[in-house]
């Protein structure tokens, strides 16, 4: 299966995406707290709500959460000192539109050559998980249109948003969840594409290139879980399936792959299924209680749960041989579609059915057994069980039956979570037109010439505008510009070129590039070299104090002593020597090893200069070196021969 | 552009090699001239400038635009028992936003309240909305004081066994007076409750408070007017505080009613619903024969707040102007500055009376202490205790319209008397709240 060839053209596969991103500016986007998390230390307040959830406000939650909300789930807050105030607590209005925030969202789209909106509207959109303390989210359009270059055509941008970031959820339990405030209102950048990509590689290109225009605004947040990507894919025949929280984008291809895969191995089912003649009718919610077969297997599993006093509630499924095992995706099958349903409807653990059996401590003997208790014929038909009380199993089951009724007729429209490997897990079905009202707290933003103006000052160049400027103009090579450009310290090395104009560009690219990436691979952590470490080292290279030669050996140095020497005082064991140093040096080892010179004659060369470069190395240019040792080598054979 | 777009049309708009299609929505109070506000398909609303684009109109009307039913009388029955009378005012509580237009709709009837709280229809087995405004809080006069409470009176002459009020939070506290004053011996608690955060919205405060209002409707063994809102900021706990004694202190937040020189009577847990007595101090309830209703309200009382260089002209201006009550809110223990003194004497020789109260809010008002007050109160000023300035003037306006007033002297003695606890003669160390001070 992973190694499937599939041709996306025939297939019909078309890809949009959707890019969050977090704007680095000082204040949060409806009020003045700071847009840094708490760390751990931060003193902090609690405070308990409930929402109101009505029936019509499915939106973006999970059923289960839903279900959870309508029971009346306690949401408590930490409200970390400094990093949130009333408005986060929605004890008080938003504030004005965040100007940095909005300008900066101006900037990227213009860059992307978007059209703004005249006025900007601020509207609410409902999101009841506690997620967000007023139950919506704040969004706003800022410009439609524009679109992005790539080598298999372009793809157009269908809107730039700008919104607000949600609660960071902490923990979750019987009966409620918690989430810490400090991440509520950070503004976020949200850009969507039309479904213009015809396959997985260019859909990571895409993404690639709108975080890379996006970065080099300079004005975004780096790091984990301050980009987020959504895939919505479709082929010919499936349906259009969003897919929420890529956060790396090596795995946008795998996903869109998976995701075609799983597409068609349901289309395969259908096909099956009818050919099978099954109907819905097949499939009665009419659960059994088959506890007291599954006692007697001595399966832990089941043993475990009936101790807790739960039962095992079955259901038939007359023709289904055979499907609930077929794979969809790798290591994912037809079954683990079901159990996803079955996790998020009901909150149970998952479902257990007869193409996997025998597991589970569950044998075959009584497999045959619970085949015969439900009048089922196991060479044609199958079931599935959930351990769950009965409320529970109720919930699961039923969504389970809906699930394998719609496998009749092909792909469900589906809001999907992406996993770790690549594949996509069940979340809930798919909002309905988004529930959105405007925002009558925050007035309209006139988007003015004045701010446009302010926009074009900081709007980023195309990822192409600035490679070509990398070679042009910096002097890099293609290799390294091509490398940097896709390099998130790439705005490291713009602020170092920028502050050092007295060092070479291709220095700095190495340094970055080459350097710290090879300490890295030594098994070094480079994150603890800062933006000042690099620009003290470079600049002593530029003033001609150290060797760039020394470049490797000083920022090794300093990781390894792990904070117990500063960068300068790394560097002062570094310092150049001079010329008559070196000359002192060069003729002491000639003196050492005169036997060996002498012996070897004009092949010593490089004898000699291994040793002295041993002695000097990073502290003196190896060109001078070579011409010394040269020098003084040939006076030193000239002298032994007379 | 043929037809120019109205609230509703279907448009097509040309901007920038751009093409959209949406629905004209009503303009608001901020939008920038020449803006065209349509909403998207996706549900987002944009701002278009019709100068700078080019607009068709599709369909006209292509959407019914904000059309708000009008007030009506409606009720249900539940399976409960007793009658709960629902009395809309308007306000935030009272205020949902229809979702596809963004339009407030400040009404409310029986099913809607029903919607919002289902179990409404466990706890009582008739529940009755009357509409009677749709006001917004600061435009509330003494007149209005009058009709509701002439409503309530007429509810519980009608068998209402619990009576809510939905009002504006701004001047809840006046309202709530003024029914305390108009409204003695009631047979059950009257309850004012409003919302700082929408009914629309998911994190709605009104729920609670709503909810609370059964459990004291039902439980509280006192029969007074009471605002019932948030004690804190979680949907932990509600209060009912005593309407002559609470104060919004905050602008915005839920918690923002609090009982001042007073003890909140009663407070409702959640979710466990406990209710638990705080204040000792309260009125019992009485029977329905007993009430007693005097519902008329003077516009001739004042309220004004002394500062430094306050002018002493505007203490005349009221006293040309026919007012026979001035409430002075004063610095400290009740001072104004001396200047002021002849305009007072003028407005007590001309039978107006002067009433001070102190803008600490917290604490009583003392004439005796410095020379200030003692001249004040030679010029004929009424010290009025720990009285909140509000409540005093609403006191005042109570007083001129139910009650011939012959002599300054006879309105000074019904002023002084404590009706419905508006005194307290005792304060205690916890009356006063503590802020942060660090450590």
């Amino acid at each position: 299966m992973e190694g499937e060839d599939l041709n996306y053209k025939e297939l019909g596969l078309k890809v949009g995406l959707e890019i969050h991103q977090q704007l680095n500016t000082k204040h949060k986007l409806f009020c003045s707290c700071s847009t840094e998390l708490a760390t751990d230390e931060v003193k902090r307040g609690l405070f308990e709500r409930y929402l109101k959830a009505t029936k019509s406000e499915v939106g973006e939650i999970d059923p289960a959460a839903l279900y959870e909300m309508r029971k009346g789930r306690k949401i408590i807050y930490e409200v970390p000192e400094g990093h949130a105030c009333l408005v986060e607590m929605d004890e008080e209005p938003p504030h004005e539109l965040n100007r940095e925030a909005l300008t900066i969202a101006l900037a990227i789209a213009k860059a992307l050559r978007s059209t703004s909106v005249d006025e900007i509207y601020v509207m609410r959109k409902i999101v009841i998980d506690g997620s967000n303390t007023t139950g919506f989210q704040r969004t706003a359009i800022v410009a439609l249109g524009g679109e992005v270059n790539d080598v298999e055509g372009s793809v157009g941008i269908q809107t730039v948003c700008l919104e607000e970031d949600a609660a960071r959820k902490v923990s979750e339990g019987e009966g409620y969840i918690r989430y810490n405030l400090d991440r509520l209102g950070i503004p976020l950048i949200e850009i969507s594409t039309a479904p213009d990509i015809k396959n997985p590689e260019q859909a990571m290109r895409v993404a690639l290139k709108l975080g890379l225009l996006m970065r080099l605004s300079g004005k975004v947040k780096r790091g984990l879980g301050t980009i987020r990507q959504d895939l919505n894919i479709s082929i010919r025949g499936g349906v259009k399936t969003e897919v929420k929280g890529v956060s790396k984008l090596e795995l946008i291809p795998k996903v869109i792959k998976y995701e075609v895969l799983r597409q068609l191995n349901l289309l395969k089912i259908r096909d099956e299924l009818r050919e099978r003649g099954i109907s819905e009718d097949f499939v009665k919610n009419e659960p059994s209680d088959i506890t007291e077969v599954l006692v007697k297997s001595k399966s832990k599993l089941v043993l475990r749960s009936v101790k807790k006093g739960l039962r095992a509630y079955a259901i038939r499924l007359r023709g289904f041989k055979g499907i609930l095992g077929w794979e969809v995706q790798p290591n994912r099958r037809f079954g683990t579609e079901l159990s996803d349903y079955a996790k998020a409807w009901g909150g149970v653990q998952g479902i257990i059915h007869s193409d996997e059996l025998p597991k589970y401590g569950i044998t075959q003997e009584i497999v045959n057994e619970l085949f015969n208790q439900l009048g089922l014929n196991p060479l044609k038909d199958a079931f599935l069980f959930v351990l769950a009380n009965q409320e529970r199993a109720e919930r699961a089951l039923n969504a389970v039956i809906d699930r394998i009724k719609k496998a009749l007729h092909g792909v469900p429209k589906e809001t999907r979570g992406a996993n770790p490997d690549g594949t996509t897990k069940y979340l809930r079905p798919q909002p309905g037109a988004a529930r959105m009202y405007p925002e009558t707290d925050v007035p309209p933003v006139r988007v003015t010439e004045e701010l446009m103006m302010e926009a074009e000052k900081i709007q980023p160049p195309t990822p192409d505008e600035m490679l070509s400027e990398l070679v042009n103009r910096h002097g890099l090579s293609n290799e390294l510009a091509n490398q940097l450009i896709r390099d998130p310290h790439i705005t490291t090395y713009l602020d170092l070129v920028a502050e050092l104009p007295n060092v070479q560009p291709q220095l700095i690219a190495s340094t970055i590039l080459i350097h710290l990436k090879n300490l890295r691979s030594e098994g070094l952590n480079v994150n603890n070299v800062g933006v000042e470490d690099l620009k003290q080292l470079l600049s002593m290279v530029g003033n001609g104090v150290i060797a760039k030669e020394a470049i490797p050996e000083v920022l090794k140095i300093y990781l390894k002593s792990e904070g117990k020497e500063s960068i300068q005082e790394v560097i002062k064991e570094f310092r150049s020597i001079t010329q008559d140093e070196l000359e002192e040096i060069v003729k002491e080892t000639l003196e050492e090893l005169r036997h060996e010179v002498l012996r070897r004659g004009g092949k010593a060369f490089s004898f000699i200069m291994g040793k002295v470069m041993a002695k000097v190395r990073g502290r003196a240019d190896g060109e001078l070196v070579a011409r010394v040792v040269k020098e003084k080598l040939s006076e030193l054979i000239k002298d032994g021969n007379e | 552009m043929l037809k120019f777009p109205e609230p509703g049309d279907l448009v097509r708009v040309w901007k920038n090699g751009l093409v959209l299609e949406g629905i004209v929505m009503p303009n608001t109070e901020f939008s920038s001239e020449n803006i065209l506000i349509i909403k998207l398909s996706n549900g987002y609303n944009i701002g278009v400038d019709v100068g700078k684009s080019r607009v068709e109109v599709l369909k006209e009307r292509a959407y019914e635009v904000g059309k708000i039913p009008e007030p009506t009388t409606t009720s249900v029955k539940g399976s409960g028992i007793g009658k709960l009378k629902f009395i809309s005012t308007g306000g935030t509580i009272a205020s949902r936003v229809e979702y596809e237009t963004g339009a407030v709709k400040p009404a409310i009837n029986a099913e809607e309240l029903i919607e919002m709280l289902p179990e409404y229809l466990e706890s009582f087995s008739t529940i009755e909305v009357l509409e009677l405004y749709r006001l917004l809080s600061e435009d509330l006069t003494p007149k209005h004081w009058g009709r509701i409470s002439e409503e309530v009176f007429r509810s519980f002459e009608n068998n209402a066994d619990a009576v809510v009020i939905a009002h504006g939070t701004d001047t809840m506290g006046y309202t709530a007076a003024a029914l305390a004053f108009s409204l003695q011996k009631l047979p059950a608690p009257v309850m004012l409750v409003g919302a700082q955060r929408s009914s629309d919205r998911p994190s709605t405060d009104s729920i609670i408070n709503l909810k609370a209002c059964a459990v004291i409707g039902k439980e509280a063994p006192f029969g007074e007017v009471v605002v019932v809102m948030h004690g804190s900021s979680s949907d932990s706990y509600v209060l009912a505080h005593r309407g002559v004694k609470v104060r919004k202190m905050h602008s915005s937040r839920r918690d923002a009613f609090q009982s001042i020189n007073d003890k909140p009577l009663a407070r409702v847990d959640f979710p466990s619903k406990k209710l638990t007595l705080i204040n000792k101090r309260f009125i019992k309830r009485h029977t329905r024969e007993e009430l007693t209703h005097t519902s008329k309200f003077s516009e001739k009382a004042a309220l004004i707040k002394f500062y430094p260089n306050l002018d002493c002209g505007l203490i005349n201006y009221l006293i040309d102007k026919g007012v026979k009550g001035i409430v002075l809110e004063g610095s400290g223990l009740g001072h104004v500055r001396n200047a002021c003194v002849p305009a007072i004497s003028r407005a007590v020789d001309e039978g107006t009376l002067v009433v001070m109260t102190t803008q600490t809010l917290f604490g009583r008002v003392n004439m005796k202490v410095y020379t200030t007050g003692r001249k004040l109160i030679k010029a004929g000023v009424l010290p009025a205790s720990d009285i909140l300035p509000e409540t005093a003037y609403v006191k005042l306006s109570w007083l001129l319209g139910n009650f011939p007033i012959d002599s300054l002297e006879e309105l000074k003695r019904k002023f002084l008397v404590n009706y419905v606890n508006e005194f307290n003669p005792s304060h205690e160390k916890n009356h006063f709240p503590r802020w942060y001070h660090g450590g």
